[in-house]
């Protein structure tokens, strides 16, 4: 294939990607492996070193957004990027000693885990309402503008969560994925924040840890010009374009079709990854 | 932190992000078209790991290459303003707590800036 073939493939792809990523609410990164891996023949190195600056680009973009809004929680963002970005150096270390097959097949057990988490439910989390020490002397806790006016909130079990947000890092650093649904798991869940506050909490922090690893992936020579370029401008036109077409169509059909498409990607993956294997 | 501290913050951030993002897109545009001018009909290869060469590894490598204006330097030089655009954020942060004389949150973002300059200029 010629440069300029693929970079138009690369193009549509990375804007069709934007785009899942937006309606699923899976992110970027993830579509885009499975795409360049499988649908262009990328080798998995490159491809990952490719996600992570499209994972920096959407989130940055998301991000702008949702800071201005008050929903999410600098301190807490700061405090935990310790973790992630630790975690993301070290993920990013890992790559390097781990056999391409065995890659695909965490890749693809991770991807599926990711779409049963874009699925649940996000009940009422089990909120805590006095401090705890640790977060109070951390200054961790905060309020948010909710119907009912300024709502506070306490978070608790705060090294549990910062041992989550290392692992989190992790996945980010050796898969070249944001992590947002480890990163909301461990402030929703374990922390007992707000889901709004864990959502845009966790977009603002992905930047930052893809950061940590691109880092790290660009003086390995893992981030080629060539496949990037077309890829972050892409993923950038068709996240907006998903979230302007959001407000409109019946997202739930479309979320189910986009579903069905990344479970076969997944899948995909862990065969592919095993057939290396073998 | 009060609660005006808050929302300037808010909005600084935000504007460091978008800008970040407008800049990294323009620059990759200005490199990807004469580069596709002038190689879009090479040909195009990435199912085997090389790896880059080192023109596109290193901060100062690869500004000293996109200011030698080759088309492939200038978008790695997109690339690299779109990876420090979360850093550029971290360091707003630095500044604004700083400005709060709060010690312990200056002592956390410089151990996220730590981090995060070892990732770019470290060993790898």
């Amino acid at each position: 294939m010629n440069v300029l073939g693929l970079t138009a493939l690369l193009f549509s792809g990375a804007t069709a990607a934007g785009l899942v990523g937006a309606l699923t609410g899976l992110g970027g990164g993830v579509v885009l492996v499975p795409l360049l891996t499988l649908g262009l023949g990328v080798d998995i190195k490159y491809a990952i070193g490719t996600a992570l600056v499209a994972v920096i680009a959407t989130s940055s973009g998301a991000a702008a957004a949702y800071v201005r809004e008050g929903f999410s929680n600098v301190r807490i963002g700061l405090f935990f990027e310790i973790a992630t970005t630790l975690g993301a150096l070290l993920g990013a270390f890992l790559a390097s000693r781990t056999p391409t097959s065995a890659i695909a097949v965490i890749f693809g057990v991770v991807l599926l885990t990711s779409v049963a988490f874009s699925w649940k439910e996000h009940g009422a989390a089990t909120e805590s309402l006095s401090p705890d020490p640790l977060a109070t002397r951390l200054g961790l806790n905060g309020s948010y503008p909710s119907l009912a006016g300024e709502q506070s909130y306490f978070p608790r079990r705060v090294p549990v969560a910062w041992l989550l947000m290392v692992v989190a890092g992790a996945a980010s650093g050796l898969l070249g994925i944001g992590s947002g649904a480890l990163k909301v798991l461990s402030m929703d869940n374990v922390l007992g924040l707000p889901y709004k506050v864990s959502t845009t909490t966790s977009n603002f922090m992905i930047g930052v840890t893809a950061a940590a690893s691109a880092g790290v992936y660009l003086t390995r020579g893992y981030i080629d010009p060539g496949l990037s370029a077309p890829v972050v401008l892409g993923v950038l036109a068709g996240s907006a374009l998903g979230a302007r077409i959001l407000t409109r169509a019946r997202s739930n059909v479309l979320r189910l079709v986009f579903t069905a498409v990344v479970l076969v990607m997944a899948v995909q993956m862990i065969v592919h990854g095993l057939r290396g294997a073998a | 932190m009060s609660e005006r501290t808050v929302r300037r913050l808010g909005r600084e951030v935000g504007a460091i992000l978008r800008l970040g993002v407008l800049i990294s897109s323009a620059v990759i545009i200005l490199g990807l078209v004469p580069y596709l001018v002038r190689d879009g009909a090479g040909h195009a290869d990435y199912r085997l790991f090389r790896g880059e060469p080192e023109v596109f590894r290193t901060v100062r490598e690869v500004l000293a290459y996109a200011a030698r204006a080759h088309p492939r330097g200038i978008m790695q030089l997109g690339i690299l303003l779109l990876i420090a655009t979360p850093v550029g954020r971290v360091a707003l942060c630095l500044v604004e707590f700083a400005r709060e004389r709060d010690r312990l949150y200056i002592g956390v973002t410089l151990v996220v800036l730590l981090t995060l300059s070892w990732g770019l200029f470290g060993p790898g």
